[in-house]
Formats: structure tokens, C-alpha cells, sequence
């Protein structure tokens, strides 16, 4: 079974970002960026399963600008084989990513598409439903545990009571949550090893999709800033100034 | 503008997060709907007919809805989705895993985790770990959206809706229900509750919650955890708040033994009143907390629950 992974690239996770001085956008100059945390899961995920002899093949797939490689060099030297880069600058929304996706899908057959559950920049959460449902394929989103067995895919999800175990068919959709794994560190090995795995591009305006926005972005601004207020002496103060000044207990 | 409600409940009762999407539906106007899908969910489809202000309810109930699974929820609501202008959930892992996937069916844009109603086809939300809002418009004929609880008041339930029966029954046969972990907890809903008092990678083990949870049971507040805190397995993962975890904006949060990374303070600095325990001066945490104690939170903790 082939296994299709998808990695963003997006602004470290770590670093504050600022809005543009004409509110239009999220100033990314000179801002460091990385991959998007949740598609560092799905990489490992999907090289474990192919270390476990469950998959034969681990593809990752980005779209976006060609400084997008890095990001497939990054989940090449995780382990995974070959990388695919669809090629377009400026941002794409979550259902035109999906549409492309859809293509590569098509061209390459994979058995399990795995994507991280939220990017860190937008915090959509919505494309790895949206590809499941364009497929028509069984979709496990959030999941914190997944177990292959024959044509079905066991996977826990974490939800907001707790956690629920679904049965999926295959081919399916997974998306990841944090604790499915703790993803590896590449070698310097295989750093250099990834420069030598194939990456193909394509442009993604070839594909057949239409890449019309749909969504218009009128404003883009900063929240109010909340500041910091007084480091009391004690527990006696806090109490006080939580019933008397503030009345919150 | 007609708009369907998707539900969130739990076959028995209705949650309240619904009555705050409501009150983001009530903003956009026009005759709202709310769809109760589920499987023995006639209780939590009577509770929903006391929502005010609403036109009707339709109620879903079948075995094949156990565990509302995406796929056969969102081609249920595919099915009914020609009768409206919008069709929204509160934000919940059950929301953010159907909506996405009928929107793509509808061919349509989603909006996850609204947090104001510009108007009918314009809404913000934010992005980055909050730290940027976005304020976004769409001209798609169904606006697919989930809505975050916490940003909208709660809807009043002093109503009495008519409650019709949705026949239609979608049983794709992709996925099925296996078994499910909940959480059991006498406190109130992380999400709803007045008073959180969280954990971070301080508290050292899952045992030292408990001088968390003595403090929660004196003021009724609900208890939290930063995602070191879940990574570490000292608490499960429905406890977790932040960015990636529940959204929560209470009129009192006190966190306890965390730094206040960006991510942890996505998810509670819409809090009215933020009390930090931290031994260490310099935790970025102290510059949103309105009242900062720098202290060890072994002594501070339960000083502070003999002080209540
Ligand atoms: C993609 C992604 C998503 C994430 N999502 C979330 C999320 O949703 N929620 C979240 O919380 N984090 C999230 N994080 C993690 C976040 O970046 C931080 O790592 C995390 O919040 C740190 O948790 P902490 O504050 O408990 O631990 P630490 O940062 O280790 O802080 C522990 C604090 O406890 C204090 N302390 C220790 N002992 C004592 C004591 N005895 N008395 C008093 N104080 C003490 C220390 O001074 C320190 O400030 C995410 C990260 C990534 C990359
Ligand atoms: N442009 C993209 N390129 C590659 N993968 C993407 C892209 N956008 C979204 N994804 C995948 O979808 C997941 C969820 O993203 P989102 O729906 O944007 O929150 C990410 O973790 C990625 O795995």
C-alpha cells in the first residue's frame, strides 16, 4: 500500500507574528518558517507504517511556493520517498488544496492519505474532511491512535469528552492530533540522503482545477492586547482582590 | 436567510455550547432550524425545542448516526441542505469533523471557529494562534460555518419549537462506532464553566492534581491542563486548553505551573479575570495575568484552598 502525506510549509510555530500596517495580511517577511507541526506527525506516521511493513511506499505532497521544497526535503529525510510539489504562489484555500489533491490521488492510488489535523497558521482544521468527502472516502480526524488490520483502519480519535475508536475502510483519510506520536529527528545521513530523492513539480494551474478564490480577506488586524497586571505578596491578597476588587469568587 | 443548527448533544441532553451558536445564528437573522442527529437522541431533541426564538427542530434518529460519524451525518445534511442559506455548528471536535466535509460536498467554503457576525456573508475568526483576527467574506450560496462558543452569549431556552422527524436515513457503511472513552466528571464543562483552574508541566504528576481539583470543587470551577501537562500523561486530553485543545474564557482562570507559551494562551486569554501561580519571575504567563504570584505552587495552592 502507498501512502500519501501532506506537509505545509507555515511560520514557526514559536514566532509572534505582526499584521501588516495596512491590515491586509500577516506580515511573513523575514519571518522563520518551518513545517507545520501536525504534518511532522503525519510523516512519522506514515514511515512507521512503512518500517512496520504496512506500507510500501510514503509519498509527501505540498502545495505552495518552490521555497515548499524544503518542507518535502524535511518529511524526505524523515524517511519518506519521494516528494510531489504543486507548484503556485500566494495562498490557497482549504477546498482548492483538497481539489488538488484530489488529482494526485487519482494519478497515484494511494490506500491512506495521512495530513496533520490543523495548520498553525490559518487554524482551519478543514482539509483532510474536505479531501475524505471529495473522495468519498471514510475520514479519521484527530486521531491519537491508528492500527492497520487487513482492509481496516482502527483508529482512536481524541474528542472533546474523551476519546472514541472508529473502524474505517480503506482507502481513507487520517488526519493527526498530537499524541499519535512523537516524531524523529533527521540524521545528518539522511538529510543528505533526501537531497537525492525525487521531487517532482507541477504547477497548479495544469491540474484542472479552478483555482478562483472564493473567500475575499477584507481585514486583517491585531486583538486588543491584554496587559499584565500586579504580582502580589501573598494568597491572602489574591483572595482579597478576587472577591473585592474584581468579584469573580 | 434560513439557517440550520446542527446540534451538539449527547443523545440525552442538548450542550450548551449550542445556545452560544444559536446567538451567532440569531445575528444573521432569519428563521433558524436546529437538526438533532443521533441514535436514541429524542431527549436531547425535546431540549432543543425549548431553544427561543427558533423556527423548528428535526430530529434524526437512527443507529447508523451512533457516534455521529462525518461521513454519515454530513450526507444527511446534504440531504437537506437545499433549504438554506447557512448551515452552522458550535465548534466542537464533533462540528470541525462534519461541516468541513459537507462543505466540500455542497462545493461550498467553510469558516472554522467564527468568533463575530459581520454580517449575513462576512465573519472574523482568528488566526495564528490568535494572535491575528481575519475578518472574511464569502459569496457562496451556502455559507458553511462552525462557531466558537465562548465569543457568543447563550441563547435563552424559554421556547417551545415543534419537532419533526427526519426520515431519511444515510448509512454510507464507511466507518462504524466501536467503543468510546469518556470522560466522567462531577465539575462543570470545561468550556461553560464560570471558573477553570488549569495545570502545566508544574504540577510534576497526574496524583498533585488533586490540590487543583480541592480548589475546584470550593469554588466550582472546572479543571484544565496545559498540553505538557496532557503530553505527559499526568491528565487526559479533553482537559487541554489552548490553540489546538478547548477554547475556554471564563470569568476567572487561574493557571497553575505554566510558562504561557503562545499556543497555551490561544486558548484562555479571552478570560475576564487570569490569576498566574509561578515560581519562575520571568514566565511569559505574568504578562497576561492580571494578578501574578510568584511562588512555589506546592505552598501557594493549597494555601490558597485554605484561604476560600
Ligand atoms: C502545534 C502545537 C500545538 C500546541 N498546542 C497547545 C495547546 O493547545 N495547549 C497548550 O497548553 N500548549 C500547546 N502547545 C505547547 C506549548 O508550546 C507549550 O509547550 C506548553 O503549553 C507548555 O506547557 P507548560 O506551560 O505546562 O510547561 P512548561 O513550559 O514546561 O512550563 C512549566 C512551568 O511551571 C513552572 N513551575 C515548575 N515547577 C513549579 C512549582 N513547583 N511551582 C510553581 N511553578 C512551577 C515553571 O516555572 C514553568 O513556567 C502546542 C505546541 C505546538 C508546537
Ligand atoms: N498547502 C498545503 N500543502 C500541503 N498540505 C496541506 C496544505 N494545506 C493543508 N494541508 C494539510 O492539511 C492539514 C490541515 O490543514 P488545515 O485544514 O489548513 O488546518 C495540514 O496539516 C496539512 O497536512
Amino acid at each position: 500500500m502507498k501512502i500519501l502525506v501532506m506537509v505545509k510549509r507555515v511560520s514557526d510555530p514559536n514566532v509572534m507574528i505582526r499584521v501588516s500596517a495596512d491590515n491586509s495580511s500577516v506580515d511573513l517577511n523575514n519571518v522563520k518558517m518551518a513545517i507545520n507541526p501536525f504534518c511532522e506527525i503525519a510523516v512519522e506516521e506514515a514511515v512507521r507504517l512503512k518500517e512496520a511493513g504496512i506500507a510500501t511506499e510514503v509519498v509527501a505532497l505540498s502545495i505552495g511556493g518552490t521555497q515548499s521544497q524544503e518542507q518535502i526535503r524535511t518529511a524526505l529525510a524523515m524517511g519518506a520517498d519521494r516528494g510531489i510539489l504543486i507548484e503556485s504562489e500566494g495562498p490557497l484555500e482549504s477546498l482548492t488544496v483538497a481539489k488538488l489533491t484530489q488529482k494526485i490521488i487519482e494519478e497515484e492510488q494511494p490506500g491512506l492519505v495521512i495530513l496533520g489535523k490543523q495548520s498553525t497558521d490559518t487554524d482551519n482544521s478543514q482539509t483532510g474532511q474536505m479531501l475524505a468527502s471529495l473522495m468519498g472516502w471514510a475520514q479519521g480526524t484527530f486521531a491519537s491512535k491508528l492500527e492497520i488490520s487487513g482492509e481496516k483502519i482502527n483508529l482512536t480519535r481524541e474528542v472533546d469528552s474523551g476519546l472514541q475508536t472508529l473502524s474505517l475502510s480503506m482507502p481513507a483519510v487520517v488526519t493527526c492530533d498530537l499524541r499519535l506520536n512523537e516524531p524523529r529527528f533527521a540524521s545528518l545521513p539522511n538529510i543528505m540522503k533526501a537531497k537525492r530523492k525525487p521531487l517532482d513539480v507541477k504547477a497548479a494551474g495544469d491540474l484542472g482545477v479552478d483555482l478562483t478564490p472564493r473567500i475575499k480577506t477584507l481585514m486583517v488586524e491585531t486583538p486588543n492586547e491584554r496587559q499584565g497586571g500586579t504580582v502580589l505578596g501573598s494568597v491572602a491578597e489574591l483572595v482579597e482582590k478576587l472577591k473585592t476588587e474584581k468579584g469573580v469568587i | 436567510m434560513t439557517i440550520l443548527m446542527i446540534a451538539e448533544h449527547d443523545n440525552k441532553s442538548l450542550k450548551e455550547i449550542t445556545l452560544n451558536a444559536i446567538t451567532a445564528a440569531t445575528q444573521i437573522g432569519g428563521d433558524i432550524d436546529v437538526l438533532v442527529v443521533g441514535e436514541n437522541c429524542g431527549s436531547a431533541a425535546e431540549a432543543a425545542a425549548t431553544i427561543s426564538g427558533i423556527r423548528r427542530v428535526r430530529v434524526a434518529d437512527h443507529a447508523c448516526y451512533n457516534g455521529q460519524l462525518a461521513e454519515n451525518v454530513a450526507a444527511l445534511i446534504q440531504t437537506l441542505a437545499g433549504d438554506y442559506s447557512h448551515i452552522m455548528a458550535p465548534t466542537t471536535t464533533s462540528g470541525k469533523n462534519i461541516l468541513p466535509r459537507l462543505a466540500a460536498a455542497l462545493d461550498t467554503s467553510y469558516f472554522s471557529d467564527i468568533i463575530s457576525v459581520e454580517s449575513a456573508d462576512t465573519f472574523k475568526r482568528t488566526i495564528y494562534a490568535g494572535n491575528a483576527i481575519e475578518t472574511v467574506q464569502t459569496a457562496d450560496s451556502i455559507k458553511v460555518m462552525t462557531v466558537r462558543g465562548t465569543a457568543f452569549e447563550l441563547a435563552a431556552q424559554d421556547g417551545n419549537a415543534p419537532v419533526e422527524v427526519v426520515s431519511e436515513v444515510t448509512d454510507l457503511g464507511l466507518s462504524s462506532f466501536v467503543s468510546e472513552d469518556l470522560a466522567v466528571s462531577e465539575r462543570p464543562e470545561l468550556t461553560s464553566a464560570s471558573i477553570v483552574i488549569s495545570g502545566g508541566r508544574g504540577m510534576q504528576n497526574g496524583e498533585n492534581f488533586s490540590i487543583l481539583e480541592k480548589v475546584a470543587d470550593k469554588l466550582g470551577a472546572a479543571v484544565g491542563a496545559s498540553r505538557a501537562a496532557v503530553d505527559a500523561g499526568f491528565v487526559p486530553n479533553d482537559m487541554q486548553v489552548g490553540q489546538t485543545g478547548k477554547i475556554v474564557a471564563p470569568d476567572l482562570y487561574i493557571a497553575v505551573g505554566i510558562s504561557g507559551a503562545i499556543q497555551h494562551l490561544a486558548g484562555m486569554k479571552d478570560s475576564k479575570v487570569i490569576v498566574a501561580i509561578n515560581k519562575d519571575p520571568d514566565a511569559p504567563i505574568f504578562q497576561v495575568a492580571d494578578y501574578g504570584l510568584v511562588a512555589d505552587l506546592f505552598d501557594a495552592v493549597p494555601e490558597l484552598e485554605q484561604a476560600l
